[in-house]
């Protein structure tokens, strides 16, 4: 039978050849928590009655989405979740490791052909390398913790082939922004999909991690690339686990092909209030901007923030407006400060949180005040996700946020092109 | 008693950041206390409205965004004996089952805001006592019947040690 990658990695993790439609009980590879999700995790795990968890190397807690802790009830589940790391003997990356979606491949726990669930809507990110990882909710999470296993509905596959040569100024999130604008925020609901082509193909793994990330904003359960050269020397740098690399057949069978040719492809931005709500950067250029944020597990990488820094190098941001840079991990953090990037942030006005989500999801560190205006380069733009329903907030490229920040208004990165 | 449909001003993709804001779901760990901020920011007091037994009715993608568990917890401790809507996002619907809150898949455009309704779901049937009309809806799959009869897959779980016997 052919089979997409979805369908492959389930039927290898269930142990009968399955498709698109079954329901299946199959075994994860590896599970985890943030801190937003873990407390519940614990709760649910407790009232399973289970003593143990399945595997004590299968599972972590990242404490990342509101750290160092902003209130002493946010304090208290960070202890909840070291009590229960020390109770089983698991692991814990504890305030200013980074975000989740960076510090769980980077150190190595999911690998190609990999079925991972983690309690957390992004957990799609690692579909760049050829995982197949998908958010649940803390009970979910907490029947794998208990069983190392749960169910799943083999889902259906959407194909997306983006054709060409991306422009100057122009990279994965204008990409990725711009096929969930064109699907809408609905347009993957419950199916799997399989990014291909030739700007995938030319895309550093850092900046696919960009694309796979977001799949869930089209309601994806997982955003699929294939294992090329580029993939395996990143997972034989990284995994502590053998890859075993999944490809779909030729003749597999897909519920929609979507094709793209991204060559003209201008600098794309999400307008407020949901991330289908996309636009060319010259149809919103002008709109005042109080706060840009670079960071999250979208856009939080090094090559995100080399992209940044080379746009700010010995400039300042625009008077009034706050420039909050937070990068995705520790090891980030330091590369960045090796090679000058975190001085010439620093130098143009910015503040360089620690490594974590940051303002993104609006509990601490850059809560934006009633009528702001942020440019973010997170995710989501949500009315309230940056801590305050009266604000708005517009989603683009680290390009474009730091363009952004120069001028105090949208602006397009396409001007400091000579930088690029 | 009569039990009534409630409508928000937005119709499709109302996410998990609308039905409870990260602002709360670190700071209140009490469900029922965090049931008094569900679409808090779309509508103040909204939670007021809501009688035991009534229903939320929406459009499309209900509950997208972010796979926080707080969002069907804390309508289900809201009184709200089920959600209506035309489609939901994926983590949501397994969340939502899981805690034992009923979603019900059907064509909503025949449902206004205080709408008088019943749910049977039985023969798979939402009627609108207001309107005199009965809709059709998508029977709940067996494993999501199953979990929302023990009140949550916890408890199936607890009673099965496993999901084996449901497939």
């Amino acid at each position: 039978m052919k089979q997409t990658i979805a369908e492959k990695i389930l039927s290898q993790h269930c142990g009968k050849t399955v498709r698109a439609g079954d329901i299946v009980i199959a075994d994860v590879d590896f599970c985890f928590g943030q801190d937003g999700t873990s407390g519940m995790i614990i709760d649910s795990f407790r009232k399973l009655g289970v003593e143990k968890v399945f595997a004590r190397d299968r599972f972590c807690m990242v404490i990342d989405h509101s750290a160092p802790s902003p209130n002493i009830g946010v304090s208290a589940i960070h202890d909840k979740i070291r009590g229960f790391a020390g109770e089983h003997k698991v692991k814990v990356f504890d305030v200013g490791c980074g975000v989740c979606h960076q510090v769980i491949p980077e150190a190595g726990h999911v690998t190609c052909g990999d079925l991972v669930l983690g309690a957390d809507s992004h957990t799609c990110t690692y579909g760049a390398i050829n995982v197949l990882s998908t958010g649940v909710g803390s009970t979910d999470l907490a029947i794998v913790l208990a069983s190392g296993k749960n169910w799943f509905r083999v889902p259906e596959t959407v194909k997306v082939i983006a054709n060409g040569r991306l422009p100057k100024g122009v990279y994965s999130k204008d990409v990725i922004l711009h096929i969930i604008g064109d699907t809408g925020a609905a347009g993957a609901t419950y199916q799997a999909v399989e990014f291909y082509g030739e700007v995938i193909d030319a895309l550093s793994v850092d900046a696919r991690f960009t694309i796979s990330n977001m799949a869930v904003e089209m309601g994806a359960k997982c955003g699929l690339m294939r294992a090329d050269g580029k993939t395996m020397e990143w997972v034989k740098a990284h995994s502590i686990r053998a890859p075993r690399p999944v490809e779909a057949d030729a003749d597999a069978r897909y519920a929609e092909t979507r094709e793209y040719d991204l060559s003209d492809l201008s600098p794309q931005v999400a307008r407020p209030h949901t991330v289908d709500n996309v636009c060319g950067v010259e149809e919103v250029a002008g709109t005042p901007i109080n706060e840009v944020f670079i960071g999250t597990c979208t856009n939080g990488r090094l090559e995100d923030l080399e992209i940044s820094a080379k746009i700010l190098k010995g400039r300042r941001v625009a008077p009034g407006l706050k420039l909050i840079v937070t990068p995705a991990s520790r090891r980030i953090y330091i590369d960045a400060l090796k090679k000058g990037y975190v001085e010439t942030f620093i130098n143009a006005g910015a503040s360089v949180n620690n490594p974590g989500c940051g303002p993104c999801v609006g509990t601490h560190q850059g809560v934006l005040a009633d009528g702001e205006n942020a440019f973010s380069t997170a995710n989501r733009n949500f009315k309230g996700r940056m801590g305050n329903p009266n604000a708005n907030i517009y989603l683009g490229s680290p390009a474009t946020a730091a363009a952004t920040a120069l001028e105090g208004k949208i602006a397009d990165p396409r001007e400091h092109k000579r930088r690029l | 008693m009569a039990n009534y449909a409630h409508r928000l001003k937005i119709e499709n993709d109302i996410n998990t950041d609308y039905i409870i804001s990260g602002r709360y779901k670190f700071k209140i760990q009490d469900m029922k206390e965090l049931s008094k901020h569900i679409f808090e920011d779309l509508e103040e007091g909204f939670y007021k409205k809501i009688k035991p037994g009534d229903f939320l009715v929406a459009g499309d993608n209900f509950g997208c965004g972010s796979s926080r568990e707080q969002a069907p917890a804390a309508l289900k401790a809201s009184g709200l004996c089920a959600v209506i809507a035309k489609s939901y996002a994926r983590i949501f619907y397994r969340n939502a089952f899981n805690v034992g809150l009923c979603l019900v898949e059907c064509e909503t455009n025949y449902i206004d805001d205080m709408d008088e309704l019943e749910l049977d779901l039985e023969k798979n049937i939402v009627r609108n006592l207001s309107k005199g009309v009965n809709i059709e809806i998508e029977p709940i799959p067996n494993i999501m019947r199953e979990f929302l009869n023990k009140g949550g897959v916890v408890e199936y779980f607890k009673e099965h040690g496993g999901f084996e016997g449901i497939l």
